[in-house]
């Protein structure tokens, strides 16, 4: 339980999505205008990985990793399967992420047409992506390794993590934008160089975090 | 018809360049870039990745029905990705294990569906590979100069051989640390921006 909490504090700060991996930058830098759709966006994302994240471990546990299917007789034992992961993990992710879509243009209308089409590119936010590439890689630690995931509650907590710092970035990114309109910016920097500049400098801001423990 | 082929291939490196002026494909662009060889590998990659995708896609674009070509798609991609991947591992294990899951994360990577979905959707397969290709390399070229700048003001090499002479630490040279953070490559980023929308007024936003 303790490293499941350790797992979830580290991945909202040091090992946060966007600053320490760039990942879901397109979306990040795209979406981050306003306040508004970003903290939308933010809990879309947070709430497609919680759920894609414990399925794909599932997946990956019990049939693609090394040995996984032994229960089948002999001569699965040494099958490894997990060349198929990239194919099965994004079929997940796209099935999940069609759901998810559905579900919010039946019970919030609103959310879904201020999200517009940036509830289906999820499928495609490489947030969600990496965070499944990220479990496989870190299931296979050592049980000792401070990033290791042992099992589902770590995963949870990881993948819940992720979704928090992941918004945590971009509704901060969108605050700083909304101010900034009023700032007076060179000409050629306008619009996209200086929101690099904006996340570079919030990117050594969260560098201070790195090595919190708990 | 030979002038929108030459477009689609040399259009791409700066006026309609995927990094600076389309914003695809960032993620990975930052994270491989502490390095110039694991930067090049990827570059390469995904320009061999665009370019076979999006002949595959374009000779499939009148079979699929609209409402689950972004399926296709990602099939298609995933199975070029899965085939770019063991490649790496069989004859470059170091380097893909230095890339760890960004190679994965090409099927993600904003470019392949923004390219196959603005392009090749509506062309033909060879103005698709030309678009492929020049997509490729100019996001390949993006990653190299910002290597280049991380690897020799962070490390002091390029490609790992020593570039600064010894007689500069001994004088107090210092390497900048802060190259080898991923913040740095943001900055480089936006600067690269910067100088080409200076180049380039009309790019400039409002």
């Amino acid at each position: 339980m303790e490293h499941a909490l350790s797992l979830f504090i580290s991945s909202i700060f040091s090992d946060n999505m966007i600053f320490a991996y760039f990942l879901g930058m397109c979306s990040y830098l795209a979406v981050s205008k306003n306040v508004k759709t970003s903290v939308g966006l933010g809990i879309a994302v947070t709430a497609v990985l919680l759920i894609t994240l414990p399925v794909n471990y599932y997946l990956y546990t019990g049939i693609l990793q090394k040995g996984a299917l032994s229960w089948l007789g002999e001569g699965f034992a040494d099958l490894d399967l997990s060349y198929l992961s990239l194919i099965l993990f994004i079929a997940v992710i796209a099935a999940i992420v069609q759901l998810v879509e559905m579900i919010v243009e039946k019970f919030s209308p609103s959310l879904y047409a201020s999200l517009g089409i940036f509830l289906p590119l999820i499928a495609v936010n490489c947030a969600i992506m990496g965070g499944s590439l990220f479990m496989q890689q870190r299931v296979g630690l050592e049980a000792t390794d401070p990033k290791a995931l042992t099992g589902i509650v770590d995963v949870i907590a990881y993948a819940l993590g992720s979704g928090i710092g992941w918004a945590f970035a971009i509704v901060g990114l969108a605050a700083i934008r909304e101010k900034m309109e009023y700032s007076d910016v060179p000409a050629p920097l306008k619009g996209l160089g200086i929101t690099f500049i904006t996340v570079g400098l919030m990117a050594m801001a969260f560098l201070c975090f790195s090595g919190l423990k708990i | 018809m030979k002038e929108e082929l030459k477009n689609a291939l040399l259009g791409p490196l700066s006026k309609n360049n995927p990094v600076a002026v389309q914003v695809l494909g960032i993620c990975s662009a930052l994270a491989v870039t502490v390095q110039l060889k694991p930067a090049i590998v990827m570059g390469l990659s995904v320009t061999i990745i665009v370019a076979m995708a999006n002949v595959v896609i374009s000779l499939l674009r009148n079979t699929v029905p609209n409402n689950v070509r972004i399926i296709v798609q990602l099939v298609v991609v995933a199975a070029l990705v899965t085939i770019v991947s063991e490649i790496l591992k069989a004859f470059l294990y170091d380097l893909s294990v230095q890339l760890s899951v960004y190679i994965g994360l090409i099927i993600t990577n904003c470019i392949l569906m923004g390219r196959l979905e603005a392009f090749a959707m509506g062309n033909k397969p060879g103005a698709s590979l030309l678009d492929g290709i020049g997509n490729g390399i100019g996001y390949a070229w993006i990653l190299i100069v910002v290597a280049f700048f991380r690897e020799l003001l962070g490390a002091g090499t390029l490609f790992g051989y020593r570039i600064i002479p010894e007689s500069f630490y001994e004088m107090g040279y210092v390497n900048n640390g802060m190259m080898m953070m991923p913040a740095m490559a943001l900055i480089i980023v936006a600067c690269i921006i910067w100088v080409h929308r200076s180049i380039n007024k009309d790019l400039q936003e409002k």
